[in-house]
């Protein structure tokens, strides 16, 4: 069997742990999944920047309103109970603490919290930055969603990050194809494996020292090696 | 009597001078003022510094100012799209400079020009290479930035309806930045899909007073819209369907009863 998960099975492992009720703003990206994964029935209410409560999935391709667009600039549709605002409103709902939870996509995260997703510090890049900043410092949790490595194997957890600050402290969470991490005072702690990762094994890739939580489970298909 | 509705796109962004600040309107394409970015072109006003969330996508209305050279600066919090070619080749070619603010500061700068604010401490972009150099302070226990407000000479922005009066209501998400945007400049500028009698709008409903208000224009009904109902039939640029995939939404006829070039 795999030892990861993918992105859509990530998406519903994270969909899972949303309370109903809870007003949540998704990321562009990977973390914009999550929207497919809602439990039926539960009223998890999406917030997009833009200026928009009770964002709907997207439209049927003749249903195309682009009045009605997400943070990423794609076509939503609009959910009953819907409200529309403008962007300081919008943004006085983050910075405001009125946000329960948002879900980002992450270059690093530090075992203190630090969050870098926004620039990679390459000297030719143009710089955008957007609502992260925004987003980081002001939902009650902020969630991470993210391959635990990157592309060219490198831990995308981290002691101290490399990549220029999105902000600081503020991850409360991280969900990864390979586990899922709690920050904590003493770092990060394992909450939960997937598939054969073991805590060991994630040691040695992410290079830290990292605690397991009394309450972590590991998963149904994964007995043996985690303990 | 009060009149602000102006008879076309010229008049309505008469005035606007070499080196004046504009804001922009919009997120992305929804509410963005195209058809005043393009009298503005017409106008022939450069080095502009322009206020907006984006830096323009495509070959149209900002993307089209800046590919045309008037620009010298651009505060925004997202220049950097998949189609923002034309910002992107201007600032590789350092033909124009970026101030680049994250996207609350940013609107809640232009709502303190808008609301008398001298400046306010925001906790966003703390510990951030973007902090480098500014007043920080603590605050209970929290640390802030100083930020200031942004002010500027004109606001060009879209609206759904507007009255002579200039009260303004918006369409769903193509509202953003337009309502405080409308505060912060001097000479606020808004492009309407139709000018409605006055006593028209519901004045529960109006996001615009027309105190912020200088100058209405109608540009034609989005062609996605009917008798103000939503027919669809078009893409996100609004252009209408290739083949139509639901019917009647998606009637190609839908387009140009609707009318307008949107």
């Amino acid at each position: 069997m795999t030892d990861r998960l993918d992105r859509d099975a990530l998406a519903r492992r994270v969909a899972a742990d949303i309370p109903d009720g809870a007003y949540v703003n998704l990321g562009i990206g990977a973390p914009t999944l999550v929207a497919d994964h809602l439990p039926p029935g539960s009223e998890v209410i999406l917030h997009t920047e833009n200026g928009m409560l009770g964002m709907g999935p997207a439209p049927a391709p003749g249903d195309v309103d682009p009045d009605l667009i997400n943070a990423g600039k794609l076509a939503v549709t609009e959910l009953p109970g819907a409200a529309y605002f403008h962007h300081a409103d919008s943004f006085g709902m983050m910075r405001g603490g009125h946000l329960d939870l948002c879900i980002l996509g992450a270059f690093q995260v530090s075992q203190t919290g630090d969050l870098a997703n926004w620039s990679t510090g390459a000297p030719d890049a143009i710089p955008a930055v957007g609502g992260a900043m925004d987003l980081a410092i002001g939902a009650k949790d902020v969630y991470v969603m993210t391959d635990l490595l990157t592309k060219g194997g490198e831990s995308k957890l981290v002691e101290t990050c490399t990549y220029p600050l999105t902000g600081v402290g503020c991850v409360t969470r991280v969900y990864t194809d390979r586990a899922v991490f709690d920050v904590t005072p003493e770092g990060f702690a394992v909450r939960e494996l997937f598939g054969t990762t073991t805590l060991d094994e994630l040691r040695e890739l992410t290079g830290l020292r990292l605690s397991m939580l009394p309450t972590a489970l590991p998963t149904a298909s994964n007995t043996e090696e985690s303990r | 009597m009060i009149d602000k509705t102006v008879a076309d796109l010229r008049e309505a962004v008469a005035g606007i001078t070499d080196g004046a600040t504009v804001m922009v309107g919009g997120f992305g394409r929804a509410g963005q003022p195209v058809e005043l970015i393009d009298a503005l072109i017409d106008a022939g006003a450069s080095e502009l510094t322009i206020v907006s969330n984006n830096a323009g996508g495509g070959d149209l209305g900002l993307a089209r100012l800046i590919a045309e050279g008037r620009v010298r600066k651009v505060v925004c919090s997202f220049p950097r799209q998949t189609d923002s070619w034309h910002f992107d080749r201007a600032y590789r070619e350092g033909r124009l400079e970026l101030e680049l603010v994250p996207q609350g500061n940013l609107a809640e700068r232009i709502r303190a020009a808008g609301a008398g604010i001298g400046a306010f401490y925001s906790p966003t972009a703390v510990g951030t290479p973007l902090a480098e150099g500014r007043e920080h302070r603590e605050i209970d226990g929290r640390t802030y930035l100083l930020e200031h407000p942004i002010r500027a000479d004109v606001a060009l922005i879209s609206g759904l309806r507007a009255d002579r009066w200039g009260n303004v209501v918006y369409r769903r998400t193509a509202r953003n930045f337009s309502p405080i945007m409308a505060t912060a400049a001097t000479t606020t500028v808004v492009q309407v899909d139709e000018i409605v009698p006055l006593g028209t709008l519901d004045p529960e409903a109006i996001v615009t007073p027309g105190i912020f208000v200088d100058r209405v224009v109608a540009v034609g009904v989005r062609r996605w819209l009917r008798d103000g109902e939503f027919v669809g039939g078009v893409d996100l640029q609004g252009e209408p369907l290739a083949a139509p995939t639901a019917a009647p939404a998606a009637d190609p006829a839908t387009a140009s009863i609707a009318g307008g070039d949107r």
